[in-house]
């Protein structure tokens, strides 16, 4: 049964994706695929709730470097779509038009 | 089920809420920056209340976190603009491999999978596996360490077929009885890493706008397919929103080139189809000189740029701004024309001309100007070239034919700022070059744009 309502939830939210993302403008695309990269870092706080005390090593190592490389995509994604994001700027008041 | 599990769980309802509020918010360009931070803090929300899970090892989960953060903030405030489309690569993989590795390491601690866990398991490690090491390929490729153009070797595809069913069967395997088959999970693991590379090496330098959005869209399936694993919503719903946005951002880029999934994935364009249209196109080249382009440009009352890969080459974005304000000072009405898969990734151009304080109202979409074209007094084509040629319109021959284009024939004057007159990535001739209006402007991008400046600048 849990599959079943997992799926539900999978699909409902492919088609909220689509709609979302098809009114995102073509100047956008690229602070889009960044920020979307962001999100899939999501998978950090599955690896996070993989790093239990009673494991042994072999699981510490593939739980911490999936935590590792998550961070970098959640960091490093939404710290570049922000620098990207805030060059993107109207005409400045006042200018020649 | 405990008080805080479900706290927790309630909390990411929170989050997903959070990513999409801040995903409609990226629909404008005077919100998006705002949306960005709304989607961080969803995230943030989502890994603080995961660290009140009972149990954790958190000496691990800090090792984990400082690393990723410093390594990612350098990234992000080291990379420069141009290079954007190996950065995204680069993340990309990152992702895929995280859900690869947190798929692992799931099966790792619970080895006894009902069937259904299996074969998620098994389609994480997978597509995971798929993401990161056709991202690497695809940022070597964008980072000019291995060959740019389309590798193709004999039986590719009977080797891709191959793959993908030993694949099938290694899933099918696996899925009946995980306990006992760690070696056939490995397996999955060391094909999905095979088959990135075997799938995107054949893929061509200018094709790489459809292999990143790709490729995006697998790491947010592979996420997907991770939290399908672990039972937890949060990952569905944020990886589904991903994969969304990637199958969307392929499709546009698909459309804008007039072809389908298929023949960018497997035709390996480029190193197939380097030549077609028998007599070429009649007509004379003629050059100009940065004093005739500036007699041109002065003269004129509406000037549409019109970018390409080549500007990013040169890194000439910065020049092109200053010309631009240089026209406008002059009274010209100045736009940036930009075509959907101009450069290597969606949206690069846009992304370079804002780092230049080009204002966003001015970047104008290829459908808003080409209805308006006949009323442009001059078009610079910088560094573009497949993505203005008419044979698209009017060569059925071509290989191109059918593919979109920025009209730039029909403005009243087109400059063509080129090096030399080598055909773009699709390996054909141009005949906008031989136009009845066009002139050309040989040399660096940058260079020949700075000496317009110049002149400009020398005129006052």
């Amino acid at each position: 049964m849990e599959a079943v309502f997992l799926t539900f939830v999978f699909v409902l939210a492919i088609f909220l994706g689509f709609e979302l993302i098809s009114k995102v403008p073509s100047t956008l695309h690229t602070p889009l695929m960044s920020g979307s990269n962001a999100i899939s870092g999501i998978t950090m706080i599955g690896a996070i709730a993989t790093l239990k005390g009673d494991h042994h090593a072999f699981a510490i190592v593939l739980g911490t470097l999936a935590v590792v490389f998550a961070t970098i995509n959640v960091v490093g994604g939404y710290a570049v779509t922000n620098r990207m994001l805030e060059m993107f700027k109207k005409k400045e008041q006042g200018g020649a038009k | 089920m405990s008080t805080s599990f479900l706290a927790i769980n309630f909390a990411y309802v929170i989050s997903a809420a959070l990513f999409i509020f801040g995903l409609k918010m990226l629909s404008s360009p005077a919100t998006a920056r705002r949306g960005n931070l709304v989607s961080a803090v969803g995230m943030l929300l989502a890994i603080v209340v995961t660290l009140f899970t009972q149990g954790l090892d958190y000496k691990w989960i800090l090792v984990g976190v400082i690393i990723g953060t410093a390594v990612g903030l350098v990234a992000a405030y080291k990379v420069e603009m141009t290079s954007m489309p190996e950065m995204v690569a680069l993340f990309n993989g990152f992702g895929g491999l995280a859900s690869m590795l947190l798929a692992w390491a799931e099966y790792h601690q619970n080895p006894e999978l009902s069937v259904f866990i299996g074969i998620v398991a098994s389609l994480s490690a997978f597509i995971g596996g798929v993401t990161f090491s056709g991202s690497m390929v695809a940022f070597g490729k964008l980072s000019e360490m291995i060959p740019g153009k389309a590798v193709v070797f004999k039986g590719q595809h009977l080797i891709n077929a191959g793959i993908l069913l030993a694949v099938l069967a290694a899933t099918v395997l696996f899925a009946a009885n995980s306990e006992g088959l760690y070696g056939v999970f490995i397996l999955i693991v060391i094909i999905a890493l095979i088959f990135g590379v075997t799938s995107v090496i054949p893929i061509g330098g200018a094709d790489m706008p459809v292999v990143i959005s790709l490729l995006n869209s697998y790491s947010g399936l592979a996420a997907c397919a991770a939290g399908f694993v672990i039972g937890n919503n949060i990952l569905i719903v944020a990886g589904a929103l991903v994969g969304a946005s990637g199958i969307i951002l392929t499709k546009i880029m698909c459309k804008a080139m007039n072809r389908s999934l298929a023949n960018v994935l497997f035709s390996g364009f480029g190193a197939t189809t380097a030549k077609s249209a028998g007599d070429g196109p009649q007509g004379e080249v003629k050059p100009a000189t940065a004093e005739d382009v500036y007699c041109i440009l002065e003269a004129a009352s509406s000037v549409a740029f019109v970018p390409g890969y080549g500007l990013a080459v040169a890194q000439a974005q910065h020049v092109t701004r200053e010309l631009g304000d240089l026209l406008e000072a002059n009274g010209a009405e100045v736009l940036y024309a930009i075509h959907p898969v101009a450069g290597r990734m969606p949206g690069h151009m846009n992304v370079l001309l804002a780092e230049a304080n080009v204002p966003y109202d001015q970047l104008i979409e290829m459908d808003d100007i080409n209805p308006r074209m006949d009323s442009i007094d001059v078009c610079v084509v910088i560094g573009a070239n497949d993505v203005v040629n008419p044979a698209a319109l009017n060569d059925e021959s071509s290989s191109i034919y059918g593919m979109p284009i920025i009209e730039t024939h029909r403005a009243k004057t087109v400059i063509v700022l080129k090096r030399s007159m080598k055909p773009g990535f699709a390996g054909i001739e141009n005949a906008l070059f031989y136009g009845e209006n066009t002139r050309m402007y040989f040399g660096d991008a940058k260079a020949s744009i700075q000496a317009l400046v110049a002149e400009f600048k020398s005129a006052d």
